[in-house]
Formats: C-alpha cells, structure tokens, sequence
C-alpha cells in the first residue's frame, strides 16, 4: 500500500489568481424600458460575467427577450420604445450618442428563435455582413467561413455545396448557420433567444452542446424556456418575473444556487415547476 | 370496422349540383368574352397581319401601309413614362415600406393620394397633362408629354406594388441584418431589394400593359401624327390611339385597325404573362420563406 506513495504526490500547490474569478463584462444599471408608456421592463440591475452561459428564465411575457434587445440596441428599431438606465459593456456607456451602433452589433452577435437564414446561397450568408464591416479579401472571407462553419460543426455537412441556398438546409442547420453568421463577425457577446425552441429534440441537442463548445470564448447570454436545458448549460441565471405587467428581475446567482437553493420563494415555486 | 354512411338529402345534393354548375357558367361566360374578342381580333386582322404590316409607315392615313412609326412612338412614349415613373415610384415605396410606421400619419396621406390618384380617369390625366406639360412648360404635343402624363398615371400602381412587395419581405430579415450590424441601406439592397423582386417587376408589367393601352390621356398630350417621330418633342401616334382613329374617324380603316388591335393585345397578353410567371415565382419563394 505504501509501495507506489511518491508517484501518486501531486506536488505543492502554486500560489496564483484563481482562474474564474467573475468579471462583469456587461453591467446593467436601473434599466426600465416603455413600449407605448407602458411599462414592460422594471428597473433591472444585473451584472453578466465574461466567458459565462447566463441564462434568462421566467414565464412569456416577463420581458427577458426585450432585455435582450436592449443590449444589442435592438430596441432602436421599434417604434414608440422608450428605454431608460444605463448598459456598460466592457466598461463602455452603450446608450451614450457617441457609440456606434453598427460596430456594438458586431462586438454582440444575436441569434433568435426562429433561424433567419438569408434567401441566398450558404456562402453568402456569411460573407456578406463580412463585405458589410469591410472584410473584403477573398482569401480572408474563406478563411473566416471555414473556421466559423468548423466552429459550429456544419463544415462537414456543407463543404461542398457552399453555393446551394441556404434555404435547403434543415432547422437545425439552418440555426447552426446563423449561429456561425454571427461568430463569422467576431464578436465577444452572444445573445441568444431561444435557440433551440423551434428546432426538433435531435436538432435541439446539437445546437445545446455547440452552445456548451462556445463557453469561455464567448459570453453567452440565452433566453430559454425549457429549465432543465438551463440548469445543464448556464452558470448564471436570472429569474424573471412579472408583476403588473411590467418584467422584474426577481432573482440572480449561480445556476446551481437558483435551480437548487433558491432564496426567494417566486423562484423556487417556478424552478419546481409549480408556478409559471 | 363498420363503414360510416352520412346520409346526404337528395335536396342537399341537387343544391350542391346546382351551385357548381352555376359557377362553372360563370367562369364559362368570363372566358366566353375574352375568347370571342381574341377570335374576332384574330378573324378581322389576321389577313391584313404581315412582316411588311410591322415594317412600313402608314399611308393613306392608315388605310395602307403598316404601323411602323405608331410602335416606334409607342415604345418611345412608354420608354419616357417608364424612365420618369419608376425611379419616384420606387423611391416613395421605400420610403413608406421601409422608414415610415404604417399607422402613420404621412404614410396614410401618401396612400391615401396614390388611391385618389389611380381612380382618375385617363381623360382628366389627359387635360392636365396638356395643361402642365404641354403648354405651361412647352413641350407642345409631344412624345415627352404623353410620356410624363402617362408617367404620373404609372405612379400609383408602380408605388403600391413595390411596397406590398417590400412589406411582404419578413421582418425578421431586417432585424437579423441589424443584429448582424449591417445598416439600413445595406439590408436594402442586399436583402430586401432581391427578395421583392418578383413584385417589382411584376407591378412593373402591369403599369407597362395599362401604359400601352392607354388611348385618352395621349390624345391631349402626344398628339396624333402618324409619321415617324425626329426627336422627343416631336408629335407621335401612340398604337392605342391609332386603333381608334382608325375605327372612328377613316372610312375603310377597319381592316388595318383589326390587324393593329391584334398587335396590341398580344403584346398585352404577352406581357401579362410575363406578369403572372413572376407572381407565381413571389408566391412560392414566399412558401420556400
């Protein structure tokens, strides 16, 4: 038993930074946003940590999609939306006049429920937002769509139809491509809304595990309805709920500690599944 | 398994019977016409149709020779409708497709001024046309005039089609090229442009079918000389205008009117079709979207 003792000795531990130690890359103060007056997101406070899935959870209609539309300034595009409070990302005052908002949107790359694949061919999917942000060389723009197809696992399923439409692909497909459109413009954000949720179970289980591959290069920001998808994929969530109509963040930790621990009550009951 | 019998009243099959036999009498008649005026078109012109027919000049006030400078006036007064027309028809389409809320105030009077505008009978066109370009701004009876009163008439089926066409583009196409941080204008031509398309070109036949029909506005404002046009303000005889002069003020016109009204209605026909295969590739790129 004592044989063998010095080969198992891991040796003495270094002193050092602890590898995660959570750095808020977006910080969100006070953030109330108005459609038509009326009052659909409360006032949220919420810091979203570097390189971490955190995910939105909470029933329809409690704002988490508009919360993320905030952060990519999608909100501009809906008339009569009014969004107050402040949203740093990396440190940067997003809703100050002077942020543009064309390079943000690159720096935050978004992928919706439904996958929007463009009408046009696999290849041109992605290179033309590339051509879009003055990536124009030929050579450059392969590179980037192979590394980003690679990246999302399609390259093997595609290579040699790049110029079919991109119509003709599947759901999941489809989903995966925009997924790759927006890391093809190298972004350091993703937001997410419910990428999986139009997608077949198969399909499903794809995009989930690409999106596990994508943690720690990207943070990841996901609105998911489907609980058990959350508590395997997020290291942060944050429980929204809706009270007079108007979304609140009711609570916000570890995704360990929401989903097993909660501490307020809304949240257990919701986690449990005996709310919502 | 028992076999499941509904039982049907006689009275409810003969209403059925009745019913769909009444349609197809309808669907019969509306065909009926169309294919009465083809046969009569093709009865009364055919014989007088010939190579030498589209070549030649007319003579005689059009009792002999062909319709050769009637369809180069045609064309040139379409072409100048078409130049002037579709740049501000498309411009407005954008803007009420793409920048302004539908609900809005501006969009609704601009619609509401494209409507008024498209019910305008062709013979009011016509006098403003004379009025305006005509004699306020010169240009006498000329090819440019019809071609700009024809223009005004194109604006509000060109403007309306295009933007049913933009509209029908799914919003997610903006959104996602927003997110992806491409800007509006980008999104347009790259995007929106291609995806409407088919109802661009498809409005874009229609207004060139009811732009070759026309007859009442260029009376005014073309005027009615049958020889060969030297240049743009020179006088032309539009195809539509030359059937009814023709048939209402030649005595012996009526065979080379036949064969003239044949020409035009297969263009027409040829350029409806044009129209329909264009629809039908909207709607099933719609389906495929």
């Amino acid at each position: 038993m004592n044989g063998n003792h010095d080969a198992f000795t891991l040796g003495p531990l270094e002193t050092g930074p602890a590898c995660c130690v959570p750095h808020p890359l977006i910080q969100v103060r006070n953030l109330s946003l108005q459609y038509d007056g009326k009052t659909a997101l409360d006032t949220i406070t919420l810091d979203i940590y570097q390189g971490c899935i955190t995910a939105l959870i909470g029933p329809s209609g409690c704002g988490k999609t508009s919360f993320l539309s905030t952060i990519n300034r999608l909100t501009d595009l809906i008339p009569r939306c009014n969004v107050t409070g402040q949203i740093l990302v990396g440190g940067q005052d997003i809703r100050h006049p002077n942020c543009d908002v064309q390079t943000l949107r690159r720096r935050i790359g978004m992928v919706f429920q439904k996958p929007v694949p463009f009408p046009l061919s696999i290849r041109r999917n992605l290179s033309l937002p590339l051509n879009e942000h003055g990536v124009t060389r030929k050579n450059e723009v392969a590179a980037i769509i192979e590394q980003v197809l690679r990246d999302v696992g399609l390259w093997n399923e595609v290579h040699d139809r790049l110029d079919a439409s991109a119509l003709s692909l599947s759901g999941g497909q489809q989903q995966r491509l925009c997924i790759a459109r927006a890391l093809a413009l190298n972004p350091e954000i993703l937001l997410m809304d419910e990428p999986c949720s139009a997608l077949d179970p198969m399909a499903s289980g794809v995009v989930e595990d690409l999106i596990c591959r994508l943690q720690g290069r990207y943070t990841i920001v996901i609105v998911t309805h489907n609980l058990a998808q959350a508590r395997r994929i997020a290291n942060y969530a944050a429980f929204f709920w809706v009270r007079e109509r108007a979304g609140q963040l009711v609570e916000f930790g570890r995704s360990q500690q929401i989903f097993e621990s909660p501490r307020h009550e809304l949240t257990a009951a919701y986690v449990n599944g005996s709310r919502g | 398994m028992p076999e499941i019998i509904i039982p049907v009243s006689v009275r409810q099959k003969i209403r059925d019977f009745s019913l769909q036999g009444l349609m197809y009498l309808a669907v019969l008649l509306v065909s009926a016409v169309f294919v009465w005026l083809l046969a009569d078109l093709v009865q009364g012109g055919m014989a007088h149709l010939s190579w030498t027919f589209l070549t030649e000049s007319p003579r005689d006030a059009g009792r002999s020779g062909g319709i050769a400078s009637i369809l180069v006036s045609t064309l040139l007064i379409l072409l100048i409708a078409l130049i002037a027309a579709i740049p501000l028809a498309w411009a407005t389409a954008v803007l009420l497709a793409e920048f302004v809320p539908i609900d809005s105030r501006f969009g609704r009077i601009v619609r509401f001024s494209l409507y008024v505008l498209a019910g305008v009978p062709s013979i009011v066109f016509g006098l403003f046309g004379n009025a305006f370009f005509s004699i306020y701004l010169g240009f006498g009876f000329s090819i440019l005039s019809g071609g700009l009163t024809l223009a005004c008439m194109l604006l509000p089926i060109l403007t309306s089609t295009a933007e049913a066409g933009m509209r029908a583009v799914p919003d997610a196409y903006r959104l996602s090229a927003a997110a992806l941080g491409m800007t509006r204008t980008a999104a347009l031509i790259h995007l929106i442009f291609p995806a409407a398309a088919p109802a661009l070109a498809a409005g874009l036949l229609i207004g060139i079918g009811r732009a070759l029909a026309e007859t009442a506005a260029l009376l005014f404002t073309s005027g009615y000389v049958d020889r060969m046009p030297d240049s743009l303000l020179d006088s032309g005889r539009a195809l539509a205008l030359h059937i009814f002069d023709l048939s209402m003020n030649v005595p012996g016109g009526d065979m080379p009117a036949y064969a003239a009204a044949l020409v035009l209605v297969s263009l027409l026909l040829g350029i409806n079709s044009l129209a329909m295969m264009f629809a039908h590739g909207l709607q099933r790129r719609r389906i495929l979207t």
